[in-house]
């Protein structure tokens, strides 16, 4: 209808010309950015810390040399040296820290200390372990005598990554990825959690400001109560969808930018270097029919991601995604409305917020909990109920569901839908005019009873 | 044929009865006061003609047709707590409003600035409503009641928060649309600007309506058989079988006398007999004010 329209333009126009809608819209993309290349910033800045290790053995040379250095971490092998003075003069001997080795080590595992100051990172005591057992390995297979024992052992190197693929009713096959499977799910399910709340949220400040503003009584003397309640929601949809793609739209700007003008150099420079270096190993192996996927492992690795992330059925998801986003959102928001309109101040609105809240976070655990494992019966239910249907289901899609669920949980969602703002609208048309007197749920299920 | 007819309105709310069986009828380019004290249901009622609120039993008529929702576009509703936004401007509010009661955006602006004119706000249009002061923005929310030209109007309190030079602007206001063909539904507890404005009343407590009519036959009927004299100089009169007199005393070389007759004899005999004790100014029945009548009402029930 006419009027609707209006409400609706109005509702989106005043909150679109807001100084915080404008602040918030270019100020968040830019914390977005900032969470993405920091980390990457972070990580430059860390190679520079470089750690130098001692290496001790007690009256032996068994592991001389056995531990290769790394980007971060120097090790030194110190011949003829005693532990106990090394640890003596540590504090100023520019160590990080000392790996003493027992010769023991072959028979006792726990035979190694790394002594340091400050708790070492997991990856160098990986490091650390994996070569030491490397050789311990090969020492045990020399005392077996075997002839070319180093070109066997070359030979057998290898290494073993998982394809995931999934087969179709069909029997047609696509390469998939769990890894984009679970950041899909991960990126849907809290984006609907944070759209359905932050703009829910809006609609009762929305309502609330009318009713305290006593707007109320002129408007619906000219409209509709239910039209009023309408117009503000879908207005308010307009503006969380208007912002939201802003943000994606500049959040992608801004990290393409930044990543082509601060990181072009590093990233430029270390993958001319390890192409040449990967061909060169690659053409000493033996294996020369793998030899084109072993050239460079990390585009190999990147193009399967990518592969991964196109098969995945956009077509669906992006529908799942539009119907979950409206049918949820105005779920949750004709219930803030309903909230909005029965209290005379945002602080008394904490007692029904928590019932409201509840679901929510429900279902964004149930949600994380998908990731883990999409078949659950958990997942499964909490995708059918349509509180939690919206971002449980969104989390399972990448995983792959069958049809038929989908179509269930839509239905019963648009149901519940429909009778949800049913109830908000009944509960609203009351609580609007009511002034001064604190609600109770009893109080809004007497209002849902009212006629006329 | 009234205007606009309210019958037997009945509405109970949760745990108290806010009309009870009231009948209104306001006749064409009537103003009609409604009266009564705080929480005899006056504004339920007002909420029931603007459809807000359903009455549980009993019909509206407007213009002799049933009421329907389309017809909020013939009704203009001032409430007693004035609605604006506050952050939003006053001009486009204004606009929006308009909008909402059916007026095309154009038409809207045209209006909009022959009042914003005629009430000498035209300043304003730009700045937000949190600006104004209370005042301007009774003023503001009068343009915004009026402004789709509606055949019925209801004010309720229209005065409150105006100096006496702008309560007079809107008063001539008032007066200059029920000329040009409206009719108004007024709800005040000022008394006198009912004496003033109103033609008919009706006067509502707990729920229930105790007092209907026009406002000079209600005078008359609630006068009682009581009349000012006034003689020139000083003058003194007591009371005999036909008349008492209530109070006497002098002033600027006058003497105002207040009689109330027994009903005995009629007036033209009482006259014969005052003319007797000196030159007479002036001989009035004692119509009392509406303000009288409203407190001896109420008072009367409890």
């Amino acid at each position: 209808m006419n009027k609707i329209s209006v409400i609706i333009k109005r509702e989106y126009v005043t909150r679109v010309r807001k100084k915080s809608f404008i602040i918030m819209t270019v100020l968040a993309p830019l914390l977005m950015a900032a969470i993405f290349i920091l980390p990457t910033v972070f990580m430059m800045n860390q190679g520079g810390e470089h750690k130098k290790i001692a290496v001790v053995e007690d009256n032996s040379d068994l592991f001389k040399g056995v531990v290769p250095n790394t980007k971060d971490a120097e090790f030194i092998y110190l011949e003829n040296t005693k532990v106990e003075d090394l640890k003596k003069s540590f504090e100023n001997s520019g160590y990080y820290g000392i790996l003493w080795i027992s010769p023991e080590l072959i028979n006792t595992p726990n035979a190694v200390e790394l002594i340091s100051k400050q708790q070492p990172p997991i990856g160098l005591l990986q490091h650390i372990e994996n070569s030491l057992k490397k050789e311990i390995e090969r020492q045990k297979l020399l005392a077996y005598k075997i002839d070319n024992l180093d070109d066997i052992m070359k030979n057998i190197e290898t290494s073993v990554s998982i394809q995931t693929i999934n087969i179709d009713s069909t029997g047609a096959v696509k390469k998939t990825s769990t890894g984009i499977a679970m950041a899909l799910a991960y990126i849907f399910g809290f984006l609907m959690y944070m759209l359905v709340f932050i703009f829910g949220a809006q609609v009762m400040r929305g309502v609330i400001e009318e009713k305290t503003s006593r707007v109320v009584e002129v408007i619906i003397s000219s409209v509709k109560p239910v039209q009023l309640m309408l117009g503000k929601i879908v207005g308010i949809a307009l503006v969380g969808l208007t912002q939201f793609l802003i943000w994606i739209f500049l959040t992608v700007a801004i990290i393409t930018v930044l990543k082509t003008t601060l990181l072009s150099k590093t990233d430029m420079t270390e993958i001319t270097q390890n192409v040449p270096q990967n061909v060169m190993s690659g053409s000493q192996t033996v294996a020369v029919s793998t030899q084109q996927a072993d050239v460079s492992p990390k585009l190999a690795e990147f193009s399967m991601l990518f592969d991964s992330a196109m098969n995945q059925p956009w077509v669906l998801i992006i529908i799942c995604f539009i119907f979950y986003f409206i049918t949820g959102y105005l779920l949750y928001a004709s219930v803030f409305a309903a909230i909005g309109s029965a209290v005379d101040n945002e602080t008394e609105t904490q007692q029904f917020m928590l019932p409201v809240t509840i679901p929510i976070i429900l279902a964004l655990m149930v949600a994380m909990g998908t990731m883990q494992n999409p078949e659950s019966s958990l997942s499964f239910w909490c995708s059918m109920i349509p509180l939690t249907s919206p971002i449980v289901m969104m989390a399972r899609i990448p995983f792959g569901v069958p049809y038929w669920q989908i179509a269930v949980s839509m239905i019963i969602m648009l149901v519940t839908f429909a009778g949800f703002v049913w109830m908000a609208a009944k509960v609203y048309r009351t609580g609007i005019l009511m002034y001064g007197k604190k609600t109770s749920w009893k109080e809004m299920w007497k209002w849902l009873r009212y006629s006329g | 044929m009234p205007l606009f007819e309210a019958k037997n309105i009945t509405k109970q709310f949760a745990n108290h009865l806010a009309l009870d069986n009231v009948s209104i009828s306001v006749p064409e380019q009537c103003i009609y006061g409604l009266l009564g004290p705080n929480g005899a249901g006056k504004t339920t009622l007002i909420r029931i003609i603007n459809q807000i609120t359903g009455p549980d039993t009993g019909e509206l008529f407007l213009d002799g047709k049933k009421l329907m929702p389309e017809d909020v576009q013939f009704i203009g509703y001032l409430p007693e707590e004035r609605g604006l936004y506050k952050k939003m401007k006053v001009g486009e509010q204004a606009v929006y409003f308009a909008q909402l009661k059916g007026l095309s955006k154009a038409e809207a602006m045209k209006r909009l600035k022959y009042w914003f004119k005629k009430l000498d706000i035209v300043d304003w249009w730009g700045k937000k409503v949190e600006e104004l002061s209370k005042g301007m923005q009774q003023k503001v929310q009068f343009i915004i009641t009026i402004l789709h030209e509606p055949k019925l109007l209801i004010f309720d309190e229209p005065f409150t928060g105006f100096d006496p030079l702008n309560a007079n602007i809107i008063k001539n206001e008032i007066l200059f649309l029920r000329e040009r063909g409206a009719t108004i539904i007024f709800s005040t507890h000022n008394m006198a600007s009912v004496e003033e404005l109103c033609d008919n009343i009706t006067l509502i407590d707990k729920a229930k309506t105790i007092l209907e009519g026009s406002v000079d036959e209600i005078r008359s009927k609630w006068a009682a058989n009581e009349y000012d004299l006034i003689y020139e100089g000083d003058v003194k009169i007591e009371g005999n079988g036909h008349y008492n007199v209530l109070n006497q005393k002098q002033e600027n070389n006058k003497s105002i006398i207040r009689l109330k007759t027994t009903g005995t004899i009629n007036t033209n005999e009482i006259l014969q007999t005052l003319m007797k004790s000196g030159n007479i100014n002036s001989f009035n029945p004692a119509l009392p004010s509406m303000n009288e009548i409203f407190i001896r009402v109420i008072e009367a029930r409890n």
